[in-house]
């Protein structure tokens, strides 16, 4: 199974109802078999005027059930402070798509919701109308309110809402949306719905669901993964204090070259007791003899050693290649060559990995932190032998995303196990369990050669990426596009792939992919830059301002190819504001800019940066702009959103998984660890709007932040940051 | 053995193991369920909670080891209506995915408790060992400058 941005665009989107892809830009509702959104499924308007407006998606800290509910508010022209949000429950048939990943909520939200909105608000035109017997076109809104300005009559929603109910909806595809000029939600700072249940402890996450007579479930797995039980010691497990049941695994796992990033339960023993505790106390009496199977003999210091052999020979695969590579570095003035390599990742989300599972008379009720509830159900149905209908899904928030809610191995098992014990059941993964079973972030080597013509400019660019995989199919986010920029921008162009087969389930990480191949691009850049003696800004910009050459065959869905105009916006933002053109060289100091284009949205970052004689890097300012299109919908939110993606970012260079004997060698934060306060920088958002229907946030503020640091870092040093994390390049943080 | 607690004031009874740790009698006894469990190992601060007005991890503190002093979990830090640290959360809109922010709370009021103007390096300092996995370090700073100047205006 292929598992690109694109496939999983298409994946999501059959999950989400059948729309078609690459159609951002088009009105969702006119998208091919897409369901259609009803005002009556969205909004509900009490008689004292409370609004309560469902949230369709799984909230992660994306802010998605502040933010969709802000469009349908803004074209109701509700009063926000009379509104009130519920979770809508999994049901796509009514609430269209209900899946948080690939920064789509915005994107596939904007227009659907807003027509939601809009039609409500025409409804309650109409009943006021019918009530005052005046025509509807005479009538307004404002706040609440529906007013007819000649008779100078007024009605509060609430006191229109019996008649508005009985008015059918109008056709979507008729109604008129706003004049942006007049928005008064969007666009203005809302505080998020649930920031006073999150500052007052209320359970609201997906760790606090209690069910009268529930029990608590453990799984202890292999250390290698999908090793299977050989024999374990269940009997005096069972024993111990508050332990209901032990119980084994066998799990489904395939040992194909390329893991399919949902491969359903991983083997192992599973604990069930009166509280979690009692559970995760008797796994130190568990002793299970495990086959690891061949699983075992894999390394990551034989995966690094095996990628430099596979770049030294011929590459396996081309992806993409056009004028002659080979003959343009012949004929370089001068030849640039690097080798740049990144880790495996794990996800780390705060709130590990659970979900809570009631499966009774045939039917499972869950209550899970899934980001793809909807592909989660299809799961628990297919491990339980039950069809899909017969599962009911509640969307908790979640203590994080990032990714590895798209996967929904956890539900599975809790909806397992709950029909295995008879019984509702809370499943957690410990944090070590969460970092050694985590879906990971792909390692990547890349073999980079570019040559320069005698004026510096970029004539043969040549890239291998050694990942992992075979033939087609790569593993989730192992894969690298062939639109991979700059190709298409330089004369002479090659991008090969090699792999490596991997026995290890990988997974998306925010800005999947490209979280590490943008580090890669952007920093190999600034190196040409630095060999032709040129401002890095003036050489991405001239690299920008060449005419694309298109791709032989265009690629099926996915998103708009780059827009260079768009790109070259935000680095010049960014570099005005962060006052680049005017930075000042001193030793142990410098500033490093990148840029990138991904899931729609267009970022540009600057990062100024020192390092001690210890070679401890410190970030001291960060400047960020961005174009995600005409409006900025929650914008304080928005801010926290990049404020996010860069911290992560500045994350990402500092953690590594790393794979002995097969076993992953990191199982708590201490051995992967997040930024913490102090070595956080400070941060500016800056944000070009630009006539283009608004895109999310969640992912394309990261990528840029890696290669910007590590571009400072050169500038402060002239060393080249081509190895992550910073420590295999001897460097750590401060 | 029962072990007697005082929890946001009130005196609790739990019939535990007396080297279960505070987090989960918090949690799974009393169902208090503010603090979280992040890492089980005292390095991420998401279970944080204040004994005797001194922030201390409740995945690594022996229930045992706290018996009869005043714990004080995110349910019980302001009986009367929101703290000031609360109030500026809301209102900075700090939380992104909000899992942590109790221990950070905590910690923040903890905090302001001994040293009501803290400066950035200060702040940085006594939050360093809470983890925001979001990255909401710049509106935690923001929001306790924020609670900071609301508690001298009440002054």
């Amino acid at each position: 199974m292929k598992v690109s941005r694109r496939c999983f665009l298409q994946m999501s989107a059959v999950a989400g109802g059948g729309f078609m892809l690459g159609l951002y830009d088009l009105p969702w509702a006119k998208a091919q078999g897409s369901p259609q959104l009803t005002p009556e499924a969205f909004i509900r308007i009490a008689s004292d005027g409370t609004v309560t407006i469902m949230a369709r998606g799984p909230e992660i800290g994306q802010g998605v059930r502040t933010m969709l509910p802000m469009l349908i508010a803004e074209e109701l022209d509700a009063d926000w402070n009379k509104v009130r949000v519920e979770q809508a429950g999994l049901d796509e048939e009514k609430y269209g798509p209900q899946f948080a990943g690939g920064s789509m909520s915005t994107p596939i939200g904007w227009e659907p919701l807003r027509r939601v909105g809009a039609a409500g608000r025409q409804m309650l035109i109409a009943a006021a109308a019918e009530q005052w017997g005046v025509p509807a076109v005479e009538c307004s809104t404002e706040a609440g309110r529906v007013l007819h300005a000649s008779s100078g009559k007024s009605a509060e929603y609430g006191e229109l809402a019996d008649r508005a109910a009985k008015i059918p909806a109008p056709k979507m595809s008729d109604i008129k949306l706003k004049d942006p000029k007049t928005y008064r939600i969007i666009g203005k700072s809302q505080r998020g719905v649930d920031n006073h249940a999150i500052v007052t402890g209320k359970p609201i996450f997906g760790i606090d669901i209690e069910l009268p007579g529930m029990l608590h479930a453990v799984i202890q797995k292999s250390p290698v993964y999908g090793g299977k039980v050989k024999s374990a010691n269940l009997d005096p497990v069972k024993k111990l204090p508050g332990v209901r049941h032990v119980l084994e695994i066998d799990g489904t796992l395939s040992t194909a070259a390329v893991v399919p990033n949902e491969p359903g339960m991983e083997p192992g023993i599973a604990i069930v007791a009166d509280t979690w505790w009692q559970a995760q106390q008797a796994r130190k009496a568990l002793k299970v003899d495990w086959d690891f199977g061949t699983g075992k003999t894999q390394s990551s210091e034989a995966f690094a050693k095996r990628a430099a052999e596979l770049l030294r020979a011929q590459p396996e695969n081309t992806m993409r290649s056009y004028g002659d590579v080979d003959q343009a570095l012949k004929g370089a003035a001068k030849v640039v060559e690097a080798v740049y390599s990144y880790p495996f990742l794990a996800h780390g989300t705060l709130e590990p990995m659970g979900t809570t599972a009631s499966f009774k008379d045939g039917k499972l009720e869950m209550w899970t932190t899934s980001q793809t509830p909807g592909e989660g159900r299809g799961l628990a149905a297919k491990t339980l032998g039950i069809p899909p209908s017969a599962v009911t899904v509640h969307l908790i928030r979640a203590g994080g995303g990032f990714g590895r809610r798209l996967m929904n191995d956890y539900m599975a098992e809790a909806a397992w196990l709950s029909k295995q014990v008879g019984a509702p059941l809370k499943l957690l993964w410990s944090r070590e369990d969460d970092f050694t079973h985590d879906a990971y972030r792909a390692a990547g080597y890349h073999g980079l050669k570019a040559g320069l013509d005698a004026n510096g400019k970029v004539v043969a660019w040549r890239q291998h990426l050694v990942t992992f995989g075979e033939g087609d199919d790569y593993p989730a986010g192992a894969e690298i596009d062939k639109l991979e920029f700059p190709s298409g921008r330089v004369p002479a162009y090659a991008l090969y792939t090699s792999q490596m087969p991997l026995l290890l389930r990988t997974g998306w990480l925010r800005a999947p992919g490209v979280n590490a191949i943008c580090f890669v691009g952007q920093s190999f850049i600034d190196e040409l830059a630095a060999a032709a003696g040129r401002d890095p800004l003036d050489f991405q910009i001239e690299l920008l301002n060449a005419a694309p050459i298109p791709l032989d065959k265009p690629q099926q869905g996915g998103d708009p190819p780059l827009n260079a105009e768009r790109l070259k916006g935000v680095l010049e933002m960014v570099a005005e504001k962060s006052g680049w053109r005017e930075r000042k060289k001193t030793p142990g100091r410098g500033m490093g800019i990148a840029a990138y284009y991904c899931h729609l949205g267009y970022f540009a970052e600057v990062a100024d940066v020192s390092v001690d004689a210890q070679n401890r890097v410190t970030v001291n300012h960060v400047w960020a702009a961005g174009d995600v299109g005409s409006h900025i919908i929650n914008p304080r939110a928005a801010e926290n959103m990049c404020y996010g993606g860069i911290i992560e970012g500045l994350s990402h260079m500092g953690q590594e998984i790393t794979l002995v004997d097969g076993q992953v060698q990191q199982a708590n934060y201490h051995q992967h660890p997040m930024l913490r306060m102090r070595q956080t920088p400070k941060i500016e958002i800056f944000w070009r709007l630009t006539d283009n229907s608004p895109t999310g946030i969640g992912e394309p503020t990261l990528p840029p932040i890696l290669p910007a640091v590590g571009n400072a870092i050169f500038a402060a040093t002239g060393k080249r940051v081509r190895t992550l994390p910073l420590q295999k390049s001897g460097l750590s943080w401060a | 053995m029962p072990l007697k607690l005082i929890v946001n004031k009130e005196a609790k009874t739990v019939d535990v193991a007396p080297d279960t740790p505070l987090l989960w009698v918090l949690r799974d006894i009393l169902n208090l369920k503010g603090a979280k469990y992040g890492c089980g190992m005292g390095v991420c601060g998401a279970c944080t909670v204040l004994v005797d007005g001194r922030p201390v991890r409740s995945c690594m503190t022996h229930v045992e080891s706290i018996a009869g002093r005043q714990i004080t979990t995110i349910e019980g830090l302001s009986p009367e209506g929101p703290h000031a640290v609360q109030k500026a959360w809301e209102e900075v809109d700090v939380a992104q995915c909000g899992y942590c922010q109790s221990g950070q709370i905590l910690a923040a009021a903890a905090l302001l408790d001994r040293n009501p103007h803290p400066t950035d390096a200060e702040i940085d300092a006594a939050m360093n060992g809470n983890l925001c996995r979001c990255g909401t370090y710049p509106r935690i700073r923001e929001a306790i400058h924020h609670a900071a100047g609301v508690n001298a205006e009440g002054k």
